[in-house]
């Protein structure tokens, strides 16, 4: 089948999906077809070794395939002068779907992963309420709760993008403070109800048990609104890392303020201003002022695969496949670009997109062996949509690095090498 | 007997059960658990450790920087050094300028808003390899030698509750409020 038979979605080889489907084997698989299973070329096909012997037996905790790849968190390097103090981040090159698995959900700390015993951890409501309160951990357990999948981003995901300069980085690691999990807990206004909350009550300081106490300040509206406060994240109680045994879950706002092994929620006319809301996670801009209380992290996508740091090995078909999110609402639509935004095309969506969760698209792409810039824009049914990096370096300027959500460009060259580039 | 009879005799049981009391209707009244032991906030008084800029959460106690130099020296002197300059950028907690040529330098002196979060950051994270290790009166002694190093308050300013949250911080007017746009 010539070229000028499949119709093109976008300039630079994006194509129609309807189209590719006829096409059968093709470019990338065509050149490989024979030289697959291990078998010789244009023999008949043998039963494998695998299936003439039993197999392992079940186990009590699974693992990976050993031959699917060691999929690692990529963690920083320990700074003595900030014990505790450091993140890891998801290997989103490397995963499908929309959910992460919790050992590779990422992390951020600020004083380490406290090692707490629950039944010695406790969580305390008071402030302006008309009785305060002290939670077991046991009793939290007999609540009613929900269930929702909701993505979590750090503030300062893709931060370094902003700022310019060499970026050659995988998806891992420029953008790897993204995860998204189904979390079970308790509405945190049917705590906060049993509380009774005195009506001049306009915000909740929530803190954790770590060695840093963390604390944010939550505004009242949010709190009895979609806020919960979690005890099982996909379906197995919260690991350490994401806040064991208890945290607070804000959907849709910047990572921090769901904040992790949570003990106390106090009721308060102002904000705390504590350290993380202040001097941390706020964003100065350059005329000098700075923007505090930024929740939502806005409309965003990237295409993960194919993506930095990998290469095409030949030109033909590939699927290009990536995630978007929105803290404003569920994504509406992911455009495609394989000539640095000149033409778009729609992806398709993998599955149905939920409010506040990852999105995976996917559209079939051939690279014809050329350069190219591959880019994903995302809109959120209220309507936002991903802006370019210009945009947010002339709203924003670049002393602050929090709340980058621009698009991502990744360079093809005509060697199939891609890396990040600005465009 | 017939079905239909069967569901009538059913339906009246049903309807005299729930006159008695003995079957809770499902989805005519929620269940409510409540579970939180009530606790009185002076129980509270050595876990609440929010110390907001209205003083509320400050504890008793007052000090001095000249006070606050020997704490700092034992407890904050290695990671941010003689005179709050820091060994790195994150460490760096004296000094610096809002209004600088080049991306300025954000300290506790030129960036932070409030006093108070001074004080609550120390008291609850500080030192970062042994927190919650100074007393209350440390805190406030340790407050005041950081606020002196930046040239807010003299040597011999007594930092408590009252004098601590009366202090304007430099870039106090510096922070515009997002809460709103969520």
């Amino acid at each position: 089948m010539t070229e000028t038979q499949w119709e093109k979605a976008a300039g630079n080889g994006l194509l129609n999906r309807r189209h590719l489907l006829q096409l059968g084997l093709t470019g990338l698989g065509a050149a490989g077809a024979n030289a697959v299973f291990g078998q010789e070329a244009g023999s008949a096909l043998q039963i494998p070794e695998w299936s003439r012997t039993p197999g392992e037996n079940a186990s009590a905790y699974g693992g990976a395939s050993r031959f699917a790849g060691n999929l690692q968190r990529m963690a920083g390097t320990p700074d003595p002068i900030y014990p505790g103090g450091g993140s890891s981040r998801s290997p989103l090159q490397f995963l499908q779907g929309t959910i992460t698995p919790n050992a590779l959900h990422f992390e951020r700390h600020h004083a380490g992963i406290p090692d707490i015993d629950p039944a010695g951890h406790m969580l305390v409501i008071n402030g302006l309420v008309r009785q305060p309160l002290v939670f077991s951990y046991e009793n939290l357990l007999k609540y009613r709760m929900v269930s929702r999948i909701y993505f979590l981003e750090c503030s300062g995901n893709s931060g370094a993008l902003l700022r310019g300069g060499n970026a050659d980085g995988t998806a891992q690691s420029l953008h790897g403070l993204l995860s998204c999990a189904e979390w079970t807990g308790i509405p945190l206004s049917t705590l906060l109800d049993e509380a009774s909350v005195l009506p001049e009550a306009r915000w909740v300081a929530a803190v954790g048990a770590d060695a840093a106490s963390m604390g944010r300040s939550v505004p009242i509206e949010k709190a009895l609104d979609d806020v919960l406060v979690a005890l099982y994240q996909n379906g197995e109680p919260i690991r350490p890392g994401q806040g064991y045994p208890v945290r607070l879950f804000c959907p849709g706002w910047e990572g921090n303020i769901s904040v992790k092994w949570l003990t106390q929620l106090k009721l308060m006319r102002e904000p705390a201003q504590f350290r993380d809301e202040t001097s941390k996670y706020t964003d100065t801009m350059p005329d000098r002022s700075s923007l505090q209380f930024t929740f939502p992290m806005g409309v965003k996508s990237l295409i993960t695969s194919p993506s930095g740091q990998m290469n095409l090995p030949r030109p033909g078909i590939y699927q290009v496949t990536g995630v978007a999110w929105s803290g404003h609402g569920a994504i509406q639509r992911v455009e495609v670009s394989a000539d640095g935004g000149n033409t778009w095309a729609e992806a398709e969506m993998q599955s149905e997109p939920g409010a506040k969760a990852l999105a995976r698209f996917t559209i079939p792409w051939e690279w014809s062996g050329g350069s190219a810039v591959l880019q994903s824009r995302a809109t959120d049914s209220a309507g936002n949509v991903q802006p370019v990096r210009d945009e947010v370096l002339a709203a924003r300027g670049t002393i602050s690095f929090y709340h980058n959500n621009c698009i991502q460009s990744w360079g093809v060259d005509d060697g199939g090498a891609i890396n990040n580039v600005y465009v | 007997m017939s079905t239909s009879r069967n569901a009538v005799t059913f339906g009246r049981i049903l309807a005299l059960l729930l006159l008695a009391g003995w079957v809770a209707p499902v989805g005519s009244q929620e269940t409510r658990i409540q579970l939180g032991t009530p606790i009185s906030e002076d129980q509270l008084s050595g876990f609440d450790l929010i110390a907001a800029p209205d003083g509320s959460g400050m504890p008793p106690g007052a000090g001095t920087a000249r006070q606050g130099r020997e704490v700092y020296e034992l407890n904050c002197l290695r990671c941010h050094n003689v005179n709050g300059e820091g060994v790195s950028g994150n460490t760096v907690i004296a000094g610096g300028d809002m209004r600088s040529e080049e991306s300025p330098l954000r300290t506790v002196g030129s960036f932070w808003p409030h006093a108070s979060t001074l004080f609550d950051f120390i008291r609850r994270a500080m030192p970062a390899d042994m927190p919650k290790t100074l007393t209350d009166e440390e805190a406030y002694q340790v407050t005041a030698y950081v606020l002196f190093l930046n040239g807010i308050i003299g040597e011999d300013q007594s930092i408590n509750s009252e004098t601590l949250t009366a202090i304007a911080m430099p870039n106090g007017n510096g922070f515009v409020d997002q809460s709103h746009l969520h």
